[in-house]
């Protein structure tokens, strides 16, 4: 039986061009995962309900479970294995989450901190409403939110204080 | 000199397992990539209830990276064991079917696991199951536990006339009986506890090794319990022996219970491995809609509750009688949930003279039930908090201060609850050991403001919202459990419930400590290092805390039941008593004083009235460990192991409290405030707890209001799916407003009770009580869960005279 056939795509993840020979089904969280070995990023659903798939595309959050790998072709991603500072220091949303418990069990974090990038991104001050209604694509099971909408404004509260801003249109992480 | 450690025991430090989380480097069983790693999928019933004719699986096997195709006649494993048996009045069952490796006659369910592929890709494996040509017998099917009692239900099993799997009863008959009779009130009512899909973000999967050079096994598992499955799948299912298996659970997203349980696809890659040869792994990872069929759901009750008591608000019995779903098969610890963690704690924190229960266990063409957090308790409290509310309607009393007469008085600890906790072998009962419940209760009922509910009732009605107020003063039985209770004939769980613990000081003053518990969450890593680091003095920073591999710590019994911080902690400074008693008989050779006059301090052991003798710990164990002077018959090394069986369950309590605010025009539901007093007993680490208890009522709030599993009478899931299911999402909630009081529990050395479990088993009852309450003025006495905004408008139309 012949070979699938795949389609050669290029594009930038975490400020690294990568590069990769993909079936026209896979999905981008599946390339991130598989092929890329970035294993942060999750999987907890097959419906494009949960958000532990989410990823940022051109600073923009999205569900990469939903996207195409060959729609990624050309994009700027950017994964919660980017969101370090290249000196090893926290973005100020992962010292947020770890500040405030906002995280149990680990596995929706990825996918909320990336989803709280793009609002920061966007809302350097956002009130508690605001957060919750930019985390309602993502489901977690464990904390109840109220954490997270804690961790979440405290990394607010961070990058106004100075510490570095999230950089949605800069591919360097 | 050595530095003070800081005593972190009791404080909010942060989590130490976070940094692995929060940068993308946690690693879950399906980031887990092995050399040669094959794929398995699992083709599932389709039909609720079918007999199988014939598999045809000719086809798969030529499909592109096939490499294996198994149908369950090639499997010479036993079924799954079911280990927690309903006992009591209805005796061992004998009617017992659980699931096997994969389904071989019949399928009971829509997801049974019928044929498996093993490929190179997990696309190939799932590409191929489309070509396996399964000959089907369907059969009508039964979804609803009453119905499916009822002379001319379908049947499922041969040996389960009716489909009962077992009719257990608990407490006085006659004498609850005669309470009713004599009683100036009974209310009466139905209520049902509807099923529930749990739902942890990490579905549930496993890799299965065998190792043809050694002749052994590995199994990583999403698994609350590696211990218990090296044990049940070795003893009970695939008759490897146990010394041959090692289990391992990696980081777990998420459990809630369902990862406690022994399944069928454990021993599947385990076979799968050893079939296509070569030494190459298996992996199996379940997608969501298939954890839907695969992996166990939760609650689905059907009760008769009638409630007597005098019209001055003293409760004088309550008789229950509940049908309780399990599915289609038996799950591992399926019948002890409804019978010995629910019947045994239906009259909550009352003192009721007469209670009775009859509990039916019952085989339904659905997915099996099991210990879903709580398990048991939230189903219990959601009878009496109901209960007791209709009774204060019914009589015309606060509901609150019903509750405040019937409360067990805090001079009545230990107290033994008429419905039994169980007789154990040696004729020893559990005890409810501790307790002041009103305390708890006014702090809440001051905190929502309670005492102005009726303006604010009023206030919402010119907003066109009707507001209620619903109060669950709950206890929960946690901190599972003395071995002798939980191992009494036909009662128990077929095992004991102790925990274990080793604790290693290593020569240059590092420690490592196992435990026998396994985390999915909880912060493990950083409360067990917070107690550590208390009894030792040594820094935080140099401890590590290890577990969930069956090879590298002691048999532990692992997590649920809110038995960690009470259980396995309580292991830990067990170990660390060890540890400083032979530090202290070293300590006394090292400074040539006599052991009684070394007083340890911290990391200090020093000589009474010499203080400038003494030694610290690192150094004890530095020499120690070395061994080039032991006094006689002292062994080198510090590294101590304990084992603890505790002498009691703990028993958390609270009063949570919820308003909510119905609109009167569309029936929606706004949870507008939640308020829980909450006493767990003392605290490791409070940020940790806090966060338990969030995280707990969010999913018993997900209940009340969104969450149910819906099958058609044909047996297939309609909420088959998260697109389907409901799960709570964060702007749907508001943050909860939490309070503490203090009771230590008397159990344990640290005086904590367990906290995994109390949001959830609190929080449905206070919700549903409020939706009831707000409706009330309707003229509407009781309406059943989940309050979906179309449920409630047809209850309000209904008063109306409108379409009901
Ligand atoms: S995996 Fe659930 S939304 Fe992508
Ligand atoms: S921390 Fe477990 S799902 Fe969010």
């Amino acid at each position: 039986m012949a070979e699938h056939m795949t389609e050669h795509i290029a594009l930038v993840v975490n400020g690294t061009p990568r590069e990769g020979d993909v079936e026209p089904r896979r999905m981008l969280v599946q390339f991130l995962r598989e092929d890329l070995e970035l294993t942060g990023t999750h999987v907890g659903c097959d419906t494009s309900q949960c958000g532990a798939c989410t990823v940022t595309i051109d600073g923009m959050a999205i569900k990469s479970c939903t996207m195409l790998a060959v729609q990624a072709d050309g994009a700027n991603v950017k994964t919660i294995e980017g969101m370090q500072a290249a000196d090893g220091s926290l973005h100020a949303l992962q010292e947020g989450f770890w500040a405030k418990h906002g995280l149990q069990c680990g596995f929706c974090t990825p996918g909320m901190i990336m989803a709280a990038s793009d609002l920061l991104a966007r809302n350097a001050d956002p009130t508690d409403d605001e957060i919750r209604h930019a985390i309602e694509g993502n489901i977690c099971r464990c904390t109840g939110y109220h954490n997270i909408v804690l961790a979440i404004r405290e990394a607010a509260s961070l990058v106004r204080a100075g510490a570095s801003a999230p950089t949605p249109t800069s591919i360097t992480a | 000199m050595a530095t003070a450690v800081q005593d972190v025991l009791g404080t909010s430090v942060r989590r130490t397992e976070d940094p692995r989380f929060i940068t993308g480097k946690g690693r879950y069983l399906d980031d887990i990539k092995l050399t040669g790693m094959a794929h398995l999928a699992i083709l599932r019933s389709p039909y609720a209830h079918a007999n199988i004719r014939s598999i045809d699986t000719t086809r798969a096997k030529t499909m592109p990276g096939v490499i294996a195709v198994i149908v369950g006649a090639d499997i010479p494993y036993n079924p799954l064991p079911m280990a927690w048996p309903a006992g009591g009045a209805s005796g061992l069952q004998n009617n017992v079917s659980t699931p096997r490796t994969l389904a071989t006659d019949s399928v009971k369910w829509t997801g049974e696991g019928v044929t498996a592929v093993v490929a190179e890709t997990p696309e190939q494996a799932i590409d191929a199951l489309e070509a396996i040509d399964v000959d089907y017998e369907p059969l009508p099917a039964v979804v609803d536990a009453e119905k499916a009692t009822q002379p001319g239900a379908v049947q499922l099993h041969e040996n389960a006339p009716n489909n009962i799997v077992f009719d257990w009863t608990v407490g006085d008959k006659d004498g609850t009986e005669k309470a009713l009779a004599e009683a100036e009130v009974v209310v009466r009512e139905r209520l049902v506890n509807h099923r529930l899909i749990p739902n942890p973000m990490e579905v549930r999967g496993d890799i299965g090794w065998y190792n043809p050079g050694t002749d052994e096994y590995t199994v990583w598992m999403s698994s609350q319990t590696p211990h218990i499955q090296r044990l049940l799948l070795t003893a009970f299912v695939t008759g490897i022996p146990e010394h041959k298996v090692r289990c391992i659970s990696p980081d777990v997203g998420g459990a809630f219970g369902t990862k406690i349980f022994c399944y069928a696809d454990m021993a599947l890659v385990m076979f799968a491995s050893k079939l296509i040869g070569g030494g190459r792994p298996v992996k199996w990872v379940e997608s969501r809609r298939e954890s839907y069929g695969s992996t166990i759901h939760g609650r689905d009750h059907i009760t008769y509750v009638e409630i007597a008591g005098r019209r001055d608000g003293t409760v004088t019995g309550v008789k229950v009688k509940t049908f309780a779903n399990l599915g289609g098969r038996l799950s591992t610890i399926g019948p002890g949930i409804p019978t010995t963690l629910y019947g045994r704690v239906l009259s909550g924190c009352y003192k009721i003279p007469n209670v009775y229960a009859e509990v039916t266990g019952v085989y339904t063409n659905t997915t099996f039930v099991d210990a879903y957090r709580g398990a048991g308790r939230p189903e219990a409290t959601y009878v009496i908090e109901r209960a007791m509310d209709l009774f204060a309607n019914e009589i015309g009393m606060d509901r609150a201060e019903v509750r405040r007469k019937n409360f067990i008085p805090k001079d009545a600890f230990p107290y033994d609850n008429p419905s039994g906790l169980g007789t154990a072998v040696n004729g020893e009962k559990i005890y409810v050991d501790s307790g002041d419940y009103e305390p708890a209760m006014d702090m809440a009922l001051k905190t929502a403001g309670y005492a102005d509910l009726e303006a604010k009732r009023a206030e919402a009605k010119t907003r066109g919202k009707l507001l209620g107020m619903g109060l669950s003063t709950y206890i929960e039985v946690c901190g599972v459990a003395p071995s002798k209770w939980i191992g009494a004939v036909g009662e128990g769980w077929g095992a004991a419930m102790w925990e274990s613990s080793n604790v290693k000081v290593h020569l240059t003053g590092k420690v490592i400590v196992t435990m026998g518990t396994q985390p999915q969450g909880q912060g493990h890593e950083t409360t067990y290092a917070q107690i550590v680091s208390h009894e030792l003095g040594i820094p935080m920073d140099d401890i590590v805390i290890q577990h969930s591999d069956t090879q590298g710590t002691p048999f532990g019994y692992g997590s649920y039941g809110s038995r960690t911080s009470s259980v396995g902690s309580t292991a830990a400074i067990k170990a660390t008593d060890k540890i400083k008693d032979k530090a202290r008989r070293y300590a006394a050779h090292m400074l040539e004083a006599s052991v009684d006059d070394i007083e340890v301090d911290g990391a200090e052991y020093r000589v009474k009235g010499s203080p400038d003798k003494k030694k610290t710990i690192q150094e004890i164990a530095f020499a120690l460990d070395l061994g080039f002077s032991l006094p006689a018959g002292m062994e080198p090394y510090l590294d101590e192991t304990a084992y603890y069986d505790t002498p009691n369950c703990t028993w958390p309590f609270g009063t949570h409290i919820a308003i909510v605010e119905v609109d009167e025009e569309t029936g929606e539901t706004d949870l507008v405030r939640y308020v829980a007093v909450d006493d767990v007993g003392k605290k490791i680490n409070p940020m940790i707890v806090d966060g338990q208890l969030h995280g707990g009522i969010a999913q018993g709030v997900g209940q009340a209001l969104w969450e149910t599993a819906v099958y058609d009478d044909d047996g297939q899931l309609l909420s088959g799916s998260m697109m389907d299911y409901a799960l709570p999402r964060a702007s749907w909630l508001p943050s909860f407003e939490l309070g503490e009081t203090v009771t230590p529990s008397p159990v344990n050395p640290l005086g904590v009770k367990g906290v995994g479990e109390a949001g959830c088993i609190a929080s449905t009852a206070a919700v549903a009580n409020a939706v009831n309450d707000a409706l009330s003025p309707l003229g509407i006495k009781h309406l059943d869960m989940p309050f979906t905004a179309q449920k409630v408008w047809h209850a309000i139309q209904a008063t109306k005279g409108g379409r009901a």
